[in-house]
């Protein structure tokens, strides 16, 4: 539906967090929609907020699981 | 580590999927981003080779908003407002032209990235600003939050947000079209989570796959349809678990009930869908442009602006036809010269079509 | 009473679409200005909107530049107003030699910004090996101009590089009768390489000018390359096209290629060197790298035979670290198509008009 990519966060201050956004891309964001973020955390920003912060393991997870989803079907 | 983008894996899939023989499949999605996956890493042409065809829902919000609310956004521009609004939807021509095309009539037309621009326009420079909200359950508690910071008098919100699991429940509900499953918007269901859908699968049965954004997301996502098809269940799968909880983002679902109520909206190429539109409550009514302008806008009201004559964006929103079965697509009606939302909208089905493919298959 | 408020007479005007260098700007060339100010004898007319003219063997270029702000990281508009002209003209196969300069100045800009100006354009002419040797400073009101905007017209002279260049193409096509180095000189097995990274300029200047609040590391990459083209004409040859991608960026280029060629154009996303700043900008604003302007980089066509060496010879030049070969021209379909990252293929269209960020 809406156009939202990861970004890393650098700062936190109130409602508002400096992300990167890869290359040295960083712009200040709001962080209001979020209970908690930390430095360090990634989140996923839409319009200039936050909307979600990224499970990090379930990432690194996702290739993972899907070798194995497919290895059941022999594609290994 | 979020990119999924593996063309090794990506066979894979795709073998994945031809390997469980379940013949032609046509699924549809609601999302203008995702039908931009699908045509930008050329995933249409690989998975029509897997006999997979994704149709797109209603569900770019440029598309689906009506000409009548951009014709309110055009009445305050020309009445000197500043009409603060997002990329997507200052191209869609609306009666006297697009947004766009009014700045070269004087008009202050600001394209912003994020509402916390466009309230930058009202709080520093002064100005009289309304802010054209489209989107849906992604955008809307981003213009929520902002109100709840009671920001000043000058500036005010023209809402056209909207909820997605009504307009998927009419789809549905009209039956016009055989669908084998639905691909949900990830970002949405960010936010609603994956409980809103449940319902649908139980009512229509039909299997139901939440997905993101990334090339082998929506690949996954089509294999994880096909195996519950092929296994005869009808069920809702989170494949974006990286960023889709099953109760989505409470804090943000709170700030969008504080702030916006449901309400019978009509959407371009639907009949009116109940509880589908999203209206100011009570407490937040000073912010409503509709309100503060009711005697500006007294004009657009009664005159509901018609759909140009011969065009079929209404059945392409559906889902029902492609767009080279529209007799304006690519004669009439181009990217330069467009008449309906789904040519003008960047993220428009027809619009997309044209752009990637001129008509001609790849 | 209600007026009847949609019934407004459409009077066709000029938008900011126009000057945006996509379809738009050339369907208006096309159906306004050629119409009026075609139909000289000359080698390379107007009609064909090539990078640049020529006139009894002189190269003829003339371009305008309304950069807001003037100053933005990586450069400036004096930087900008040299280096644009310069480049069309090595592009064509030409060697640069001399420049005017008309300026319009905007009532209230402060002499501290002019100075720095000039002082820019005289060092990029100095890289460059170029002068200024006429122009016109004029002033208007206070206004819309943003402070200022310059037009620069250049001339270049045939050289002893594009010679060789040729007689090294005729070596591997000997009925290859071309001059220049024209858009309409490709065949089907040429080779298309790119100097360097795409999409900087457009997207430092987009987010310095729009606020979008990114750090410092996004610069332009304004600069003179005409040294860097030389230096492949002269020592390596076998180029059959040239082309500066700027405004409607790499996508632009290869379609006016693909078009005035007649052929078709396959290039691999893979292969396409983006810096990892801009592909993040363009993701978060929902942009098309490939559509976005650069200013100080070549995209070449060459002959077969002869890519690696150019490659090469690029690799070696400071200009040309990141070079890569993107694709080859072909005769099994029309326009521009791109083989993306995961095997899917799509074609790359021209850009309508000036990239725009989106949410959706």
């Amino acid at each position: 539906m809406c156009l939202a990519i990861p970004a890393k966060v650098l700062e936190v201050s109130g409602s508002r967090a400096r992300v990167d956004f890869g290359g040295g891309v960083t712009r200040e964001i709001n962080i209001s929609l979020l209970e908690r973020v930390e430095v360090g955390d990634y989140v996923i920003v839409h319009a200039g907020f936050a909307i979600q912060l990224l499970d990090r393991e379930e990432a690194e997870k996702t290739l993972k699981l899907w070798e194995e989803v497919l290895e059941a079907e022999g594609l290994g | 580590m979020f990119r999924f983008r593996d063309r090794a894996m990506a066979e894979k899939i795709l073998e994945g999927i031809r390997r469980l023989k379940i013949g032609s499949l046509r699924l549809m999605h609601v999302c203008g981003t995702h039908q931009d996956t699908l045509v930008r890493f050329g995933l249409d042409s690989l998975l029509r080779g897997v006999g997979v065809e994704v149709r797109q829902g209603p569900g770019c919000p440029v598309c689906v908003t009506t000409n009548r609310e951009y014709l309110e956004a055009a009445v305050l521009a020309r009445k000197g407002k500043t009409i603060a609004t997002f990329g997507d939807a200052s191209r869609v021509p609306c009666n006297g032209g697009s947004l766009l095309d009014l700045r070269a009539e004087g008009c202050d037309i600001r394209v912003v990235y994020s509402v916390e621009d466009a309230l930058k326009l009202a709080v520093e420079k002064r100005l009289e600003t309304v802010f054209l909200a489209v989107g849906f359950e992604t955008t809307a508690p981003s213009t929520a939050s902002v109100l709840l910071t009671e920001p000043p008098e000058n500036f005010t919100v023209l809402t056209c947000h909207r909820y997605i699991p009504p307009a998927v429940r009419a789809i549905l509900e009209m039956g016009e079209i055989r669908l084998h499953g639905l691909i949900e918007p990830g970002h949405v269901s960010t936010i609603i989570g994956v409980k809103p859908y449940i319902s649908l699968s139980k009512d229509f049965h039909i299997p139901q796959v939440v997905a993101g954004f990334e090339p082998l997301d929506l690949l996954m996502a089509v294999y994880m349809i096909a195996r519950q098809v092929a296994e005869g269940r009808a069920e809702v799968e989170n494949e974006y678990k990286r960023s889709v909880r099953f109760e989505g983002n409470p804090k943000a679902l709170k700030i969008l009930e504080e702030v916006f109520e449901p309400y019978a909206l009509k959407w371009r190429g639907f009949p009116e869908i109940q509880a589908s539109g999203m209206r100011l409550k009570r407490a937040f009514q000073k912010y409503d442009a509709r309100l503060r302008y009711e005697d500006e806008l007294a004009e657009v009201r009664e005159a509901e602006p018609p759909e140009a004559r011969g065009c079929r964006c209404g059945e392409i929103l559906r889902g029902l036809i492609n767009p080279w079965d529209c007799p304006l697509f690519a004669r009439v009606c181009t990217p330069r010269t467009p008449i309906g939302p789904c040519m003008v909208s960047i993220e428009g089905t027809c619009n997309i079509e044209y752009k990637y493919r001129h008509g001609k298959r790849v | 009473m209600v007026i009847p408020f949609f019934v407004v007479v459409r009077v066709d005007r000029i938008t900011m679409g126009h000057g945006a260098g996509g379809s738009l700007t050339l369907q208006l060339v096309k159906n306004h200005v050629l119409k009026a100010l075609g139909g000289s004898p000359f080698e390379v007319p107007l009609e064909a909107l090539d990078d640049a003219a020529v006139v009894d063997g002189i190269v003829l270029k003339s371009d305008s530049h309304t950069v807001k702000p003037l100053f933005f990281p990586g450069g400036d508009i004096g930087r900008l107003a040299v280096s644009g002209t310069v480049n069309d003209i090595a592009v064509i196969g030409a060697e640069p030699v001399a420049l005017a300069a008309g300026m319009v100045l905007e009532e209230g800009l402060p002499l501290l910004d002019f100075e720095r100006i000039l002082e820019s354009m005289r060092a990029t002419c100095l890289e460059a090996g170029v002068w200024i040797v006429t122009g016109d400073t004029k002033v208007v009101e206070k206004g819309s101009l943003g402070g200022m905007i310059i037009n620069t017209s250049g001339i270049g002279r045939r050289g002893e590089a594009l010679e060789h260049n040729l007689k090294v193409v005729r070596r591997f096509r000997p009925d290859f009768r071309a001059r220049w180095l024209l858009d309409s000189n490709l065949k089907p097995g040429d080779k298309i390489i790119v100097s360097g990274t795409m999409g900087d300029h457009g997207v430092a200047l987009l987010s310095f000018r729009e606020g979008y609040g990114f750090g410092y590391e996004l610069k332009s990459d304004v600069a003179p390359i005409n040294r860097l083209t030389g230096m492949l004409l002269a020592e390596v040859g076998g180029i059959v096209a040239m082309k500066d991608p700027t405004r409607g960026g790499l996508a632009t280029s290869l379609n006016e290629w693909a078009e005035k060629s007649g052929v078709g154009i396959l290039i691999r996303e893979e292969a396409i060197p983006i810096r990892e700043g801009v592909r993040a900008a363009c993701e978060m604003l929902g942009l098309d790298p490939l559509e976005i302007g650069n200013e100080g980089k070549a995209v070449i066509g060459v002959v077969p035979e002869k890519a690696e060496e150019v490659l090469e010879a690029l690799r070696s030049h400071p200009q040309g670290r990141e070079a890569q070969i993107i694709g080859e021209a072909t005769s099994r379909f029309e326009g521009v198509i791109v083989e993306t990252q995961v095997g899917g293929r799509r074609p790359l269209p021209p850009p309508l008009g000036d990239p725009i960020p989106r949410i959706c």
